[in-house]
């Protein structure tokens, strides 16, 4: 999933100058399952923004704020109520559909971190950078290009140390786990070859699966 | 053919020493003590912001030592160059006659002193190694057009002997030699058994690359247990740390300033003599951080 953290409120106070009536958006997905924006949330949101003296005219909270068609219906309602800002709980995905559905200001809530794994309630881990030519099967299953403050793609380099990694020690050396994944799984040998590097990869993409089946 | 590639050659105890640019403009310094490596190396080899921290570029000081007429290698690493940044400079390099280079992947940005740096790694050391390798047998640039006229570069790469599990180092050796490196010097080593074991790997594993071991000369005590503790793959024993506090010791005694210094220049020099009597490798690589001065009195020393 996609996980956010919150933004400091007064940040979200800073960006929301000048404007009275506001409209809270969140995310019954990713948003949801990081929580910073779910049904708690929102709520939690609402009664600071009040407190603060602002008047929150809604609250809706989509099954995916990152859904175009799904958002520019459940929407309505807060333009309808008077809002003259949206305040995004979602991703910065979510927060950009919101964005384009309406006329007035969208302001983020959260910082979008990364595409992560959640290892147990709170706890999440960065897994993929999305490089757009999946090599987990050369590699044990365990990603290079998000594992590796490098995105190494020959191996480590010298920086390892007890297995883990010059940049920050907490983290492991994606290559020492590699290696040691494709050693108990017999297949060291694909150490040899070395992996494509995408980091040339243009952006943004889009992927349009109704033109691949026609 | 550099003078390197010909000290390989004709089978000669190959010498290099490392320096870096100034962390300023002024190369005049730089080129003084360059000088006093001219006659006693094969080749300067200069960092590129080595660490991670801010300096001249490595291209800047090869022109000028080049210039001087002291034969420069280029090191060149992927931490700031996009693949057509990396190719641009060696183009520039051949221009000025540079023709030794040395392909690193780099330190990453958040160990050296501008943190906030966008770390590129376009390419890594295999994949330097490999782009200069396309660029001679095809004549092409990174994108496949045409370049219209094309350097060829002798080609080094770096190595750390010292490194659990060893394997990992050495499978990514043999990458960086298929893919041209023709020499490699190695991490700091301390002791001749640390040379040996690895010494060994490269001949069971039938790599063909001529080996220069890094030899760092030691300056204080202190130093050495940094290093230990923070540079990977650096192992000073516990007996040369003695022999530097030891030296320490007795200037304090004497009043004498420069003992653990002297005591550094005689282990690097003793350690090097090793080497080359008992024919581990095919040089040294000096690498004196800052005392590029001592070097020749090192290889002197040294018996070389």
């Amino acid at each position: 999933m996609i996980v956010s953290k919150a933004k400091p409120f007064e940040k979200v106070l800073a960006m929301l100058q000048g404007v009275q009536k506001v409209g809270l958006v969140g995310c019954k997905s990713c948003a949801s399952a990081c929580a910073v924006g779910g049904e708690k949330e929102c709520g939690e949101m609402k009664e600071a923004l009040e407190a603060a003296g602002f008047e929150v005219v809604g609250i809706v909270l989509p099954d995916e704020s990152c859904h175009k068609m799904l958002l520019r219906r459940e929407l309505k309602p807060l333009v309808a109520a008077g809002a003259e800002a949206l305040v995004s709980l979602a991703c910065g995905s979510g927060c950009q559909t919101v964005a384009e559905n309406v006329k007035i200001p969208v302001y983020p809530a959260n910082d979008t971190l990364f595409v992560g794994q959640t290892e147990r309630v709170g706890i999440f881990h960065e897994m993929c950078r999305t490089c757009g030519d999946c090599v987990l099967g050369e590699t044990g299953g365990i990603c290079p290009m998000t594992k590796c403050a490098k995105s190494l793609v020959n191996g480590p380099c010298g920086g390892q140390r007890n297995g883990k990694c010059e940049v920050d020690p907490n983290n492991d050396c994606a290559w020492i786990l590699i290696y040691k994944r494709l050693e108990a799984l017999g297949q060291l040998h694909k150490m040899e070859e070395t992996l494509e590097d995408h980091s040339s990869r243009n952006y943004p993409l889009t992927v349009n699966v109704r033109e691949a089946k026609k | 053919m550099s003078k390197l590639q010909q000290a390989f050659s004709a089978g000669a105890f190959a010498l290099t020493a490392e320096m870096a640019p100034p962390k300023g403009y002024d190369f005049k310094e730089a080129l003084e003590t360059a000088a006093l490596l001219k006659d006693c190396v094969h080749g300067v080899n200069v960092t590129d912001m080595q660490s991670a921290c801010l300096k001249a570029s490595s291209l800047g000081l090869c022109i000028a030592l080049k210039q001087a007429g002291i034969e420069p290698i280029l090191q060149m690493t992927g931490r700031d160059r996009s693949r057509m940044a990396i190719q641009a400079e060696f183009l520039s390099a051949a221009a000025f006659g540079i023709d030794t280079v040395l392909a690193l992947t780099g330190d990453h940005p958040t160990v050296g002193d501008c943190k906030s740096s966008k770390p590129v790694f376009d390419l890594d050391s295999v994949g330097i190694l490999k782009l200069l390798g396309n660029m001679e047998k095809n004549g092409t640039d990174c994108g496949g057009n045409a370049l219209s006229s094309t350097p060829k570069f002798c080609k080094g790469a770096a190595v750390t002997p010292v490194y659990d599990p060893l394997f990992l180092q050495i499978n990514k050796l043999k990458k960086k030699v298929d893919a041209g490196a023709e020499f490699v010097q190695t991490q700091g080593i301390f002791t001749v058994e640390a040379l040996e074991t690895f010494m060994n790997e490269v001949l069971r594993n039938n790599i063909k690359v001529k080996v220069m071991a890094g030899v760092i000369p030691l300056k204080a005590a202190g130093m050495a247990r940094y290093m230990n503790e923070n540079i990977p793959g650096i192992e000073v024993p516990q007996a040369m740390i003695d022999r530097l506090a030891a030296a320490a010791e007795e200037g304090k005694e004497k009043g004498v300033k420069g003992l653990p210094m002297a005591a550094g220049i005689d282990m690097a020099a003793e350690l090097i003599a090793e080497i080359k009597s008992r024919d581990l490798c095919d040089g040294v690589h000096i690498m004196a951080i800052g005392a590029e001065r001592n070097v020749p009195v090192i290889l002197q020393k040294a018996g070389l």
